[in-house]
């Protein structure tokens, strides 16, 4: 049942940086690999990417961050939490140093993707999220 | 483009010798090896006078400095006069940025650059946003007073200063307030206004995008009509392909698109009543420069003949100045890989060398880790090194254009100009740039470009050294990486923003914004008044939040 629909993405990026090439060419991937994809703009507030998230049921929210915009990815996994939203899996990819990444993954990242990554380990993971997220999701229901 | 040489017997003797050549080449090993370049141009594996003979010479290259300019924009070139060696450079609070400027000034750096924090570059005061980002990708200046700190000690009546500064171009504003504070009279300041092309911020959404595209289009206006006649040594506009070919564009949709962006500015300065003579000699441009050696070059050779034509032709202009293509070039970061980063190294100075064959005016090489971090100093001082290097080890600059006259490369360069040519007519007919990119036509062009490249890329036919071939197990932890300002001091650049909001005189700044809403209600030069504001004490974010409300704030358009 947790297979039938496609996953559904969102692909945005928070702060105030705009080089969007990463987020654009992910999104175009995953939507080609037969995903449902809500892309965003960039400089979108936390507000609205948890705003956007609950309205859409997402299972994964993909932040694409070149310039350290990364940094204000634990505020937004805390924003996510406070919406009731913890089962929603977050991934993030772009320049993220790894004294950043660390950072990243306590605060409950799911995944970093760097430079180089190829879209098909991403759009792998995302599978997989999404698969756990249903699951957990129909443990708890 | 591809005239036969004159003298059949020569015709005959050269198509013989070819056919045994071919006749050879196909018998070799890889000779069915077919090559496309980045724009899309097939690559023959041989050129030879019957592709290009040099008939035609003085009207398709001519010499150095004269009409069109294929060769270069100034008779002497870099045996004249080198490039500016213009680092990017912008981090912490401005004591920060001026410790990393002077530093870079004492390496031979000739001018310099300057990069706002990203809340700034969004139109923010450090006040506004969320702390945790300040100062990690650019300095932070709000205030004459951060300007102040920031330019502490550096000649800027000597050297050019490029400020990354999109409409409203406060910083320009803050830069001029210091000049006036320090007796430095206005026409001795002289740089760019980066980031001053709105066209290319709606369309790659780089960070740059304050206000709604159609008010940052007057802004402009009023920006050039300003600096020509009150700063006359500034160059206001910097039209910029960089943004389109790091978001994905090829270079020749780069160059075309840059290029169709140009015509639209220069039209709207027309539709004001100032004459091309009067503003095009202070057009400048501003490209990126990939690890695609030949085409590189073919593109800046190609787009500086395109420019020469449209100055002349098509907007009617006859001082040899406004003909010049002047440009800016910085080394692709997109080419720039996390694995194995030393070799970045290697790639930047391919770009360079293509840039600097390709008759650029100024240079910024980037750091080769620019993809683990913001740069560390010890990789900026190699990135400048490697200027002294390809300048002044590697004789680059005895000879102007020393690859002019290859057949392969004038080749190149006619078919790159007949790309250009037609995707700038693809842009006339759907009615100029601001109609395409409001249409989304070209967002749409880039990211197909961006999503082709990327998947040649993954399929292995586009070898990305270490990425997809030649990897090695590494630790990417090993490399240095910059620290982020401490907080101590960001709360300290705080404290000092609200100490200056606290001690300035309120009145004449509010006085100030009061008219600066007013000019952009009615038509009042709407850049004199940012520059009054600035003077009259009102910070960055003050300015950007009058004219985002009476302009509209910048929106992008939601294009996959």
């Amino acid at each position: 049942m947790a297979e039938r629909r496609p996953p559904k993405v969102i692909v945005t990026k928070i702060g105030f940086d705009g080089h969007d090439r990463g987020s654009r060419v992910v999104a175009a991937y995953l939507r080609d690999a037969g995903m449902e994809v809500v892309y965003t703009p960039p400089w979108q507030e936390i507000g609205a990417v948890v705003k956007l998230a609950t309205e859409e049921d997402a299972d994964v929210i993909g932040v694409s961050s070149l310039a350290t915009d990364h940094l204000l990815v634990p505020k937004l996994m805390d924003a996510l939490r406070a919406a009731g939203l913890e089962d929603v899996q977050v991934i993030v990819g772009g320049i993220v140093p790894p004294k950043d990444e660390r950072l990243l993954l306590e605060a409950g990242v799911a995944r970093v993707f760097h430079p180089g990554v190829a879209l098909g380990e991403i759009a792998e993971a995302v599978r997989m999220l999404t698969r756990d997220r249903r699951s957990l999701l129909e443990g708890t229901l | 483009m591809n005239k036969p040489v004159h003298k059949p017997v020569v015709a005959s003797a050269l198509e013989q010798a070819e056919r045994r050549w071919q006749e050879a080449f196909d018998a070799s090993p890889g000779a069915a090896r077919r090559a496309a370049n980045r724009s899309g141009i097939e690559l023959k594996p041989l050129y030879t006078p019957r592709d290009w003979s040099g008939a035609h010479y003085l009207e398709t290259l001519g010499y150095p400095g004269e009409y069109p300019n294929t060769r270069g924009i100034y008779p002497s070139m870099h045996r004249g006069r080198s490039w500016s060696q213009r680092q990017l450079i912008g981090l912490g609070v401005p004591e920060d940025y001026n410790a990393r400027l002077r530093e870079l000034l004492a390496h031979g750096a000739s001018a310099i650059s300057l990069i706002p924090c990203n809340s700034v570059f969004r139109g923010y005061d450090a006040d506004e946003v969320p702390p945790e980002l300040l100062g990690t990708c650019g300095t932070v200046v709000n205030t004459v007073d951060d300007m102040m700190r920031a330019l502490a000690d550096v000649p800027i009546d000597r050297v050019s200063c490029a400020l990354n500064d999109p409409s409203p171009f406060t910083l320009l504003a803050l830069l001029l307030v210091v000049a006036k504070r320090r007796g430095v009279a206005w026409t001795k300041i002289t740089g760019t206004s980066n980031q001053s092309d709105c066209i290319s911020h709606f369309v790659a959404n780089h960070m740059f995008f304050r206000l709604a595209l159609q008010g940052a289009r007057r802004v402009l206006v009023d920006h050039i009509a300003f600096c020509n006649a009150r700063v006359p040594g500034w160059n206001p506009l910097s039209v910029v392909g960089q943004h389109m070919q790091q978001a994905g564009a090829t270079p020749a949709e780069a160059m075309a698109f840059t290029l169709a962006s140009a015509i639209q500015y220069a039209e709207d300065c027309q539709a004001r009543g100032m004459a091309p003579d009067s503003f095009l000699p202070r057009f400048t441009f501003f490209f990126d420069i990939s690890v695609s050696f030949f085409e590189e070059i073919a593109k800046f050779r190609a787009g500086r003949r395109i420019w020469a034509k449209l100055a002349r032709e098509r907007f009617g202009a006859k001082d040899p100045k406004a003909w010049r293509f002047k440009f800016h070039g910085q080394t692709s970061g997109v080419d720039l890989t996390r694995q194995q980063p030393l070799n970045n190294i290697a790639r930047v100075a391919v770009q360079a060398m293509a840039g600097i064959f390709g008759g650029l005016q100024s240079l910024h090489t980037d750091s080769y880790d620019e993809v683990l971090s913001v740069p560390t100093a010890e990789a900026a001082r190699i990135a400048v090194a490697t200027q002294n290097v390809l300048r002044e080890e590697a004789q680059l600059t005895d000879v102007i254009d020393p690859l002019g006259g290859s057949y392969y490369l004038e080749t190149l360069t006619d078919q790159m100009e007949e790309k250009i040519e037609s995707i700038i007519a693809r842009i006339d007919a759907a009615g100029g740039m601001y109609r395409a990119v409001e249409q989304g036509l070209v967002q749409r062009m880039i990211g197909d470009s961006a999503l082709a490249f990327q998947k040649r890329v993954e399929s292995g036919e586009q070898t990305v050294v270490g990425v997809n071939a030649y990897q090695v197990e590494e630790d990417a932890g090993a490399y240095p990486v910059l620290e982020y300002p401490a907080r101590e001091r960001i709360d300290a650049q705080l404290a000092r923003l609200a100490d200056y909001k606290a001690q300035r005189a309120n009145a004449p700044a509010q006085k100030a914004l009061d008219g600066l809403a007013r000019a952009a209600q009615g038509s009042d030069n709407i850049m004199a008044q940012v520059v009054a504001a600035a003077e009259a004490g009102a910070t960055h974010g003050e300015i950007c939040a009058v004219l985002r409300r009476e302009l509209g704030f910048g929106q992008p358009l939601a294009i996959v």
